[in-house]
């Protein structure tokens, strides 16, 4: 059994706004395996992001703040380092790719200046070792021509382009965890499957751990191991991804599945959930998906249910499985 | 690059005719000219002024006169002063590099003050510098620059004569070499001072806005998620794109330095252009105003061309193909 | 609840506690008032334009006679901010040269609205050579050195004689004129871009006339731009004419005017001991101006809090 490469112990992190304060990661706790993918699915304004913004330690303050809690990487407790060490993990232990490729570049630095600034800052290497090993990079992300690609500028590619710069960039140093942050969103079905095949050959290559961040559960399916459900900034429910998808638990989770219309499966109307994610200000100590459950009980609506888990290592946090479960 | 150049080169040409026309007809719609101003003096008589009317080609009609100033100008030749009795090109050339040098001066303290102002309050929003910054330079940018030119002479000339009152050399003076050039200098302290606290402030503001819109962007955030320092950050990643517009902007300035601040220099009797040009309208010395006019815009629609080219070697997005 | 509920219950939003979605007329408002140099700007301009159009009633020489022999006085508890060479009261003055000043600003701002409002609107909404004659005579204007042409242009005045109540009209129309390109340029490009929106596309289909789709759909569009342009509009107004009459170029005495009472200034002897006579207008002028500044940049802000600078 591969050890723990990050673990998230009941962390908090909160954004101070003029409305009031949002809690946007709301005592989260899950971990990730070295080599795992790990995939962390919810709607928009869930908090998934916020979390592995808040790893990196990326999060701005003002207005947010992470609030307590530990995240543990590597043995080390990242929101103990100072500046300067953290900043040695950022883009060299852990890589990021965002959601936007089109924006996530920058716009006056070629491409090939942008691979290597990593490399020469946390590699150290001599610019024509960074200039080779950035070839070397952009053939294995699967971009011909890398010479040319060295010297264009982002705006010359496209966003798929782009996208797989992004993973080349991350994956420079060799980091031990590979963030991406809904890496295919903005991106064409066709370009989205590239992109997955991608990440899933180096993933297997480097034996890095990966923590896909997405609201698709399509992706999950392709390429999770394990999947973490996220919803107003508490975990719900996480399982391995088959345990996951052949015995969702939560109701949010299997209303999720059951929107997810079927090829060849005929439906008069698409299933949504209904309601709407609740305004994060001001929440309560009740389960926040109460009002929009249909198995909705009276301390559902009074008190906050905990995370249990089985024997199968599926966790769920609902008021309909306690006492079946130990904690 | 050479095609678009010599493109916008061309589509400024009519640009340069309809201005030269409007302010030709601006002056022509005056009723009096040189000589009606000379009236006031009593060995002024009326056919006196008929010949001098004659001799300046005062009394030809509208079209023609245009046409041979006009013609006049593609040839370089503006005319002659009436104040000066002198070839207007001669009066510009005695007066402009003084206007110049304080120009230069004042573009130079101008960006340099407002770049670390605007930047480094951007880089703190909100902090206690930021909020200080902003008043003084909101006070700064609603003085008239006249009134605070005043106030700077009043306060630093008059009261506590630590500089001279104005002009460019202490009058009776002779100083060569680097007495001069310190004398020159003392007497730029106030009006450099003037109207780079005029300026500072808008630029900074400027500076200010660009840098925070950059810092809000995506590509800040990838930088950051790299592990580079946060100077690299700021200075290689952030500045060079909320450069970009200012480039445009610099460029624009570039022909006030030799349009001499017409107000300022009066007041400080500095023998610019500006004071000259000024000193000309009030007699009413139209070659020399139409010459000044003229070259003005002349460089002002170099100058935004300049930009553009600028702007295109800058930014490759935009970059002339 | 296993199908999709496509009606919503009636009292959805209040059981889910939605407040009324607000216009960004209101969202800007409220974003306005809670700027404090706006306020700030608020209350110096409110107490500006008091002190000019109402502060007269209160002064008991409004109708003095001219008294020569009172003339020159430094500030005193009768007078408080003292006499000029003509043994007017300085405040009163300041009060009545307010009037002008503000007025004019206002005018000549409310010229470059309109001038440059069609103008801009048209170039960009009916393209062609309309908009390239328009753009033309925009770069004309914009190539050429405003202060030189406005100077001329009031020493022309005064070579035309023109009264001075007359002076003050000629005045406003040339600021206006002078200076109605920036505006011209910003109303065309955001119309340039608001054009190929696809509201504007739907307006099409809809088969709306031109007039409708420029002013129930474009217009509020661009108000807040033209509003934010307009305010600080008269603020470089106020300047100009204030520049324009220190040279005395401007608007001339018997009309008083901030500009004019600094040109006192001039005058060695009262430049150097009686500042009285010209550091008030100056001051006048510098608080109506940047209250004009907080207020036009607080509206900025307000209607685009994602250019909050």
């Amino acid at each position: 059994m591969a050890k723990n490469l990050v673990e998230f112990r009941n962390l908090k992190t909160f954004f101070y706004t003029e409305e009031g304060v949002v809690k946007a990661v709301n005592d989260v706790s899950f971990s990730i395996r070295e080599g795992e993918t790990v995939c962390i699915v919810g709607e928009s304004g869930c908090g998934k992001s916020v979390t592995a913004l808040s790893l990196m330690r990326l999060i701005q303050s003002p207005p947010g703040k992470i609030e307590g809690g530990e995240i543990i990487f590597d043995g080390r407790d990242i929101l103990k380092l100072s500046e300067a060490e953290m900043r040695r993990i950022r883009g060299n232990e852990i890589g990021m790719i965002f959601q936007e490729p089109m924006t996530s570049l920058n716009p006056v630095l070629t491409i090939g200046e942008q691979i290597m600034e990593p490399l020469m800052v946390h590699k150290l290497m001599t610019k024509k070792e960074a200039w080779n090993k950035a070839i070397e990079l952009i053939k294995q992300v699967g971009i011909p021509r890398a010479e040319q690609i060295m010297t264009s500028y982002p705006h010359e590619l496209s966003g798929g382009m782009r996208q797989r710069i992004m993973i080349a960039i991350a994956l420079s140093c060799d980091p031990k965890l590979l963030i991406a942050d809904e890496p295919t969103t903005a991106l064409d079905v066709t370009i989205q499957a590239q992109i997955l095949d991608l990440l899933r050959k180096i993933k297997q290559e480097r034996n890095m751990a990966l923590m896909l961040i997405t609201h698709d559960l399509g992706i999950v399916a392709e390429i999770a191991d394990y999947v973490v459900v996220m919803y107003a900034g508490k975990v719900i429910e996480e399982a391995p991804v088959r345990e996951l998808f052949k015995n969702p638990k939560h109701p949010y989770t299997r209303g999720l599945l059951k929107a997810k219309p079927i090829i060849g499966q005929r439906q008069e109307r698409l299933y949504t959930i209904p309601g709407q994610v609740p305004n994060p200000i001001g929440l309560g100590d009740y389960c926040y998906f109460s009002d929009r459950c249909e198995y909705a009980m009276d301390i559902c609506r009074q008190k906050i249910p905990q995370l249990a888990a089985d024997e199968n290592g599926h966790k769920v946090a609902c008021w309909l499985y306690e006492g079946e479960w130990k904690k | 690059m050479t095609q678009f150049i010599i493109r916008r080169l061309l589509q400024s040409i009519p640009t340069l005719i309809g201005a030269s026309i409007i302010i030709f007809l601006i002056f022509a719609m005056a009723p009096g000219d040189y000589v009606t101003s000379q009236l006031q003096n009593p060995k002024m008589t009326e056919e006196r002024a008929a010949q001098l009317r004659a001799l300046y080609g005062l009394d030809k009609p509208l079209p023609q006169r245009y046409i041979s100033w006009a013609s006049g100008v593609l040839k370089g030749d503006l005319g002659d002063s009436l104040l000066f009795k002198k070839p207007v090109v001669r009066v510009i050339n005695d007066f402009i590099w003084n206007s110049f040098i304080l120009g230069v001066a004042i573009m130079f303290f101008e960006w340099l003050i407002a770049s670390i102002i605007g930047i480094y309050s951007a880089i703190r929003q909100y902090s206690v510098f930021d909020t200080i910054a902003t008043l003084l330079v909101f006070i700064l940018y609603s003085l008239p620059s006249f009134f605070l030119g005043l106030v700077m002479l009043k306060v630093f000339a008059v009261d506590l004569k630590w500089f001279p009152l104005g002009g460019m050399i202490t009058t009776g003076s002779n100083y060569t070499g680097w007495a001069h050039i310190v004398d020159v200098s003392k007497h730029m302290v106030l009006p450099v001072a003037t109207l780079t606290l005029i300026s500072v402030g808008g630029l900074s503001r400027y500076f200010r806005a660009n840098m925070l819109e950059v810092i809000k962007q995506d590509y800040i955030r990838t930088a950051r998620a790299k592990g580079l320092k946060e100077r690299t950050v700021i200075f290689k990643h952030a500045l060079r794109n909320a450069l970009l517009p200012l480039i445009t902007l610099f460029t624009l300035e570039l022909p006030s330095l030799f349009a001499g601040a017409m107000i300022t220099e009066r007041i400080f009797n500095w023998p610019g252009i500006g004071k000259v040009v000024l000193e000309g309208i009030y007699i009413r010395d139209y070659p020399l105003f139409l010459g000044y006019t003229m070259l003005i815009t002349v460089l002002t629609i170099l100058a935004n061309i300049l930009a553009d080219v600028l702007y295109g070697v800058a930014d490759p997005r935009v970059r002339l193909k | 609840m296993d199908q999709v509920n496509v009606n919503q219950p009636l009292d959805y939003k209040k059981k889910n506690n939605l407040k009324k979605a607000p216009s960004i007329w209101r969202d800007a408002f409220h974003r306005f008032l809670k700027n404090k140099y706006a306020i700030l700007g608020l209350v110096i301009l409110t107490f500006m334009f008091l002190f000019s159009f109402v502060g007269p009633y209160f002064s008991p020489y409004l109708d003095a006679k001219i008294d020569v022999s009172k003339g020159n006085q430094p500030p005193s508890a009768e007078h408080w901010l003292g006499t000029d060479n003509l043994g007017r009261d300085v405040l009163l003055r300041l009060m009545l040269a307010g009037r002008i000043s503000l007025t004019i600003g206002i005018a000549a701002t409310l010229i470059i609205v309109l001038i440059g409002g069609m103008l801009g609107s048209i170039a960009g909404y009916y393209g062609g050579w309309l908009d390239v004659i328009i753009m033309r005579l925009a770069d004309i204007i914009y190539a050429m050195p405003g202060l030189p042409i406005l100077i001329m242009l009031g020493a022309i005045m005064s070579d035309l004689k023109i009264p001075p109540p007359q002076r003050i009209y000629y005045v406003m129309f040339i600021l206006g004129f002078i200076s109605w390109v920036g505006l011209a340029r910003l109303i065309r490009s955001q119309i340039l871009s608001l054009k190929e929106q696809e509201f504007m596309l739907a307006t099409e289909v809809l088969g709306l006339r031109d007039s409708k789709k420029i002013i129930k759909h474009l217009f509020p569009n661009v108000l807040p731009t033209v509003i934010v342009s307009a305010t600080l509009g008269v603020a470089g107004a106020i300047l100009s004419e204030s520049a324009l009459s220190f040279l005395g170029l401007g608007v001339i005495p018997p009309t008083p005017s901030w500009g004019y009472m600094l040109s006192a200034a001039n005058n060695m002897i009262d430049f150097a001991k009686r500042p009285w006579l010209w550091i008030p207008p100056g001051v006048a002028i510098m608080l109506t101006v940047v209250a004009i500044n907080f207020i036009g940049d607080a509206l900025r802000d307000a209607f685009d809090p994602r250019q909050k600078i």
